[in-house]
C-alpha cells in the first residue's frame, strides 16, 4: 500500500562541500495519518520538510532517491509543475509565527490571496473560507482581525492564524515545522490541541517536526527517528514509546524529562550510544556509491 | 498619554508637518515664480546695486532681502532659483531612485550572476568621487539641464542599489517568503507583492534623501560653473558670486545659502516622518 507522501530512498548533499545531509530516507504518510520526525538539532528534520515542499536552500541538492506526492514523482515534473502541485496539495505550518506573516500586509489577503490566485477561487469564496477557518481556530471577529497587520496580535493569535491559512485550501498534506517551539508553554498546548483537532476533522495527512518526543506521544501515529540524515527508526508512537528498537531512540527516550517526574532533567544521549550509531553510519556510507561518481 | 510610542510619534508628526510646509512654501515658489516674485530676477541696476535687506540701514522698499553687485532683487532669484531645484529635485530624484532601486532588488532577491554583476558594479562604481564623477561627466556631456539630471541618476543610483540590496536580503530570508514560494507563487509575484511593500518605507525614505542631495549637487554644479545656463538664476551661482563680495554684501550669499539648507533638511525629514507613517510595524 503506498502513503500520500512516499519518500523512497531520498539522499542529498551540500553542494560545495560534498557533506551528506540525507542518507537514502524513506518516509510513507498515508491519507489522514500524521507522521512525527524527531531527532537532535542538524538531524536533517526541517531538510526533509523542505524537500517535501520543494523550497531545499539552493547550496542543497538531491542526488537520488524520489518524492511522491500522491503518486505524483516531484523529481521528475517541471518546477512550474512542481510549484503548482505543491501549493495545491500541501502546505506549511511554520515556526515562527513574528517572521511568517509579512509585517507590511494586513492579514486577510495574506489569506486569501493564494486560494484567489494559485487555486483560482472568486475573491468572495476566498473571503467566506478565511472567515471559516479564522472561526475555527477560534480567532473571535474574524472580520475586524482580517484588516489588522500581524504586528497588532499576539503570538499565540498570529500562529492560530498560520494555522487556520494553512488549512484554508483543504490540503491533503500539511508539513509543520516545530509549530510550537517560539511559543510560550501555556499557549502551546492550545496549539498542539487546534493542530491536533483540525488534522482529525478535515483527514489531512501530518507531517510533524519536532524534536520533543512528549509532543509526538500527543499529536502522532507513526514516527521516524533521524540520526545524520539517517532514518534509524521508523516505527509507531506506541511501540517507541513501549520497547524501542534502536540504542539511539532509547537514549533518546531515556534523555527525554517525564512530565510525570518533574525532579528528572534532561540527560545527554551517552557516548557509547552515538559512536554506535556514528558507526552504522560510516558503513552504510562506504557501502553506498553515487550513481555515475567515485567518492574519494 | 506620556508612553514611549506616543511621545516618538508626536515628535516625528512636528517634523513631518514642519518640513512639508517648507516644502510647500518651495514648491508653490517654483511653479508661481512669475507672478510671485516681486522683480524680475535678471533685471540689472546698478544705481540699486548692493542694497541691504529690508531690516538693515540703508535699505530700498521693496527689496526685500536687498540686491546683488549688478542690482538684481535676491529674493525674485531665489523664487527663480526654486525653479530649477524643483526639476532636477523631482526629476533626477526619481530616476535615481528607479533606476537603483530596480537593480537592487534584483541583486538582493534572485542573487546569483545578477547579483554579483551588479554588486561589482557599484563597487567600481564606487570608487570614484562623486563630484569630480559629476564634473568630468558634465564636460564630456556638455552643460545644461540635462546633462546635470543624467550626472545626478548615473553617481548616485549607487546608493539605492546599496541600501536596496541589503533590504530586500533581509527580507528575502523572512519566513513570510517561504510560504509564499510554499504556496506556489512566481518569484517575480513574492518580489512585487511581499517584498516590496516592506521595502518601500525604505526606498521613500532613500528618494527623499535624495531629491535634497540632487538640489545640493546640483548647486555645487552651479557653484563650479557647470551647471545651467548663466542667465537663469540658479542657487549654487548665486552662491558664488555672493562669495565674491561677502564683505560688503553677506545677503547675497547668505539667503541662497538658507533656502537650499532648509530645502534639503527638509526633503530629509520629510522622508523620515514619512516613512514613520508608512511603516505599519513603526506606526
Ligand atoms: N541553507 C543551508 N545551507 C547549507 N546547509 C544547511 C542549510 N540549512 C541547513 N543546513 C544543514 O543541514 C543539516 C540539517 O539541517 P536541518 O535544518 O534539517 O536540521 P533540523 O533537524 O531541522 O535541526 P533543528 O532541530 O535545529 O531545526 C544541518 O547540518 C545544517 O547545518
Ligand atoms: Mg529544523
Amino acid at each position: 500500500m503506498s502513503g500520500f507522501l512516499e519518500i523512497r530512498g531520498l539522499s542529498a548533499r551540500l553542494a560545495g562541500t560534498g557533506q551528506r545531509l540525507l542518507r537514502s530516507v524513506d518516509i510513507s504518510l498515508p491519507a489522514g495519518c500524521v507522521r512525527g520526525l524527531v531527532g537532535e538539532s542538524g538531524a536533517g528534520k526541517s531538510m526533509i520538510g523542505k524537500a517535501v515542499l520543494g523550497v531545499l536552500p539552493k547550496a542543497v541538492e538531491i542526488i537520488e532517491g524520489e518524492i511522491l506526492l500522491d503518486g505524483q514523482d516531484l523529481q521528475k515534473v517541471s518546477p512550474a509543475e512542481r510549484r503548482r502541485l505543491i501549493g495545491a496539495k500541501a502546505a506549511l505550518i511554520p515556526q515562527d509565527p513574528l517572521t511568517a506573516l509579512n509585517p507590511s500586509r494586513r492579514i486577510g489577503p495574506q489569506i486569501t490571496d493564494r486560494l484567489v490566485d494559485i487555486l483560482g477561487w472568486t475573491k468572495a469564496r476566498a473571503t467566506t473560507r478565511a472567515l471559516e477557518v479564522l472561526a475555527e481556530v477560534s480567532i473571535p471577529e474574524p472580520e475586524r482581525i482580517m484588516r489588522l497587520y500581524p504586528h497588532e496580535l499576539s503570538g499565540g493569535m498570529r500562529q492560530r492564524i498560520l494555522i487556520a491559512s494553512a488549512f484554508a485550501a483543504e490540503p491533503k498534506l500539511i508539513v509543520a515545522d516545530e509549530p510550537t517551539t517560539a511559543l510560550d508553554v501555556t499557549v502551546q498546548k492550545q496549539i498542539l490541541k487546534l493542530i491536533s483537532e483540525l488534522q482529525a476533522r478535515h483527514g489531512t495527512a501530518l507531517l510533524f517536526v519536532t524534536h520533543d518526543l512528549g509532543v509526538v506521544s500527543k499529536v502522532c501515529d507513526t514516527l521516524s527517528v533521524l540520526y545524520a540524515g539517517k532514518v534509524v527508526e521508523d516505527t509507531t508512537v506506541e511501540r517507541f514509546f513501549a520497547a524501542p528498537q534502536h540504542g539511539y531512540s532509547s537514549a533518546l527516550l531515556a534523555a527525554t524529562p517525564r512530565h510525570t517526574d518533574p525532579s528528572s532533567s534532561l540527560k545527554p544521549v551517552p557516548h557509547e550510544v552515538l559512536e554506535t550509531v556514528a558507526a552504522e553510519i560510516a558503513a552504510s556510507d562506504a557501502a553506498w556509491r553515487p550513481n555515475g561518481g567515485a567518492r574519494g | 498619554m506620556l508612553d514611549g510610542r506616543g511621545s516618538i510619534r508626536r515628535r516625528s508628526g512636528a517634523r513631518l508637518w514642519l518640513s512639508a510646509v517648507w516644502l510647500t512654501l518651495f514648491v508653490l515658489a517654483a511653479l508661481l515664480a512669475p507672478w510671485i516674485s516681486p522683480h524680475d530676477p535678471l533685471a540689472q541696476d546698478l544705481m540699486l546695486g548692493r542694497l541691504p535687506p529690508a531690516w538693515v540701514a540703508g535699505a530700498e522698499p521693496g527689496y526685500w532681502l536687498g540686491t546683488d553687485s549688478l542690482g538684481r532683487d535676491v529674493l525674485s532669484r531665489i523664487i527663480h532659483g526654486a525653479r530649477i531645484a524643483l526639476v532636477v529635485a523631482l526629476i533626477a530624484g526619481t530616476a535615481t531612485c528607479l533606476l537603483g532601486s530596480a537593480l537592487g532588488m534584483v541583486a538582493g532577491f534572485y542573487r546569483g550572476w545578477a547579483d554579483r554583476l551588479i554588486s561589482r558594479l557599484v563597487d567600481i562604481w564606487m570608487a570614484f568621487p562623486p563630484v569630480l564623477f559629476a564634473i568630468l561627466l558634465i564636460a564630456v556631456l556638455g552643460t545644461g539641464l540635462t546633462s546635470v539630471i543624467l550626472a545626478i541618476v548615473i553617481i548616485d543610483w549607487t546608493r539605492f542599489c546599496r541600501v536596496v540590496r541589503a533590504e530586500t536580503l533581509n527580507q528575502s530570508k523572512m519566513d513570510y517568503v517561504h510560504s509564499a514560494k510554499v504556496a506556489g507563487f512566481t518569484r517575480l509575484r513574492t518580489l512585487a507583492t511581499e517584498i516590496l511593500p516592506n521595502v518601500l518605507p525604505t526606498i521613500i525614505a532613500l528618494l527623499t534623501l535624495e531629491m535634497g542631495i540632487a538640489v545640493i549637487v546640483e548647486a555645487i554644479l552651479s557653484f563650479v560653473n557647470l551647471s545651467i545656463s548663466t542667465d537663469q538664476p540658479t542657487w549654487g551661482g548665486m552662491i558664488a558670486e555672493g562669495r565674491t563680495s561677502i564683505h560688503q554684501a553677506w545677503w547675497v550669499l547668505v539667503f541662497p545659502l538658507v533656502a537650499l539648507f532648509l530645502t534639503v533638511l527638509s526633503f530629509a525629514q520629510f522622508g523620515d516622518g514619512l516613512r514613520e507613517r508608512f511603516d505599519p510595524v513603526l506606526r
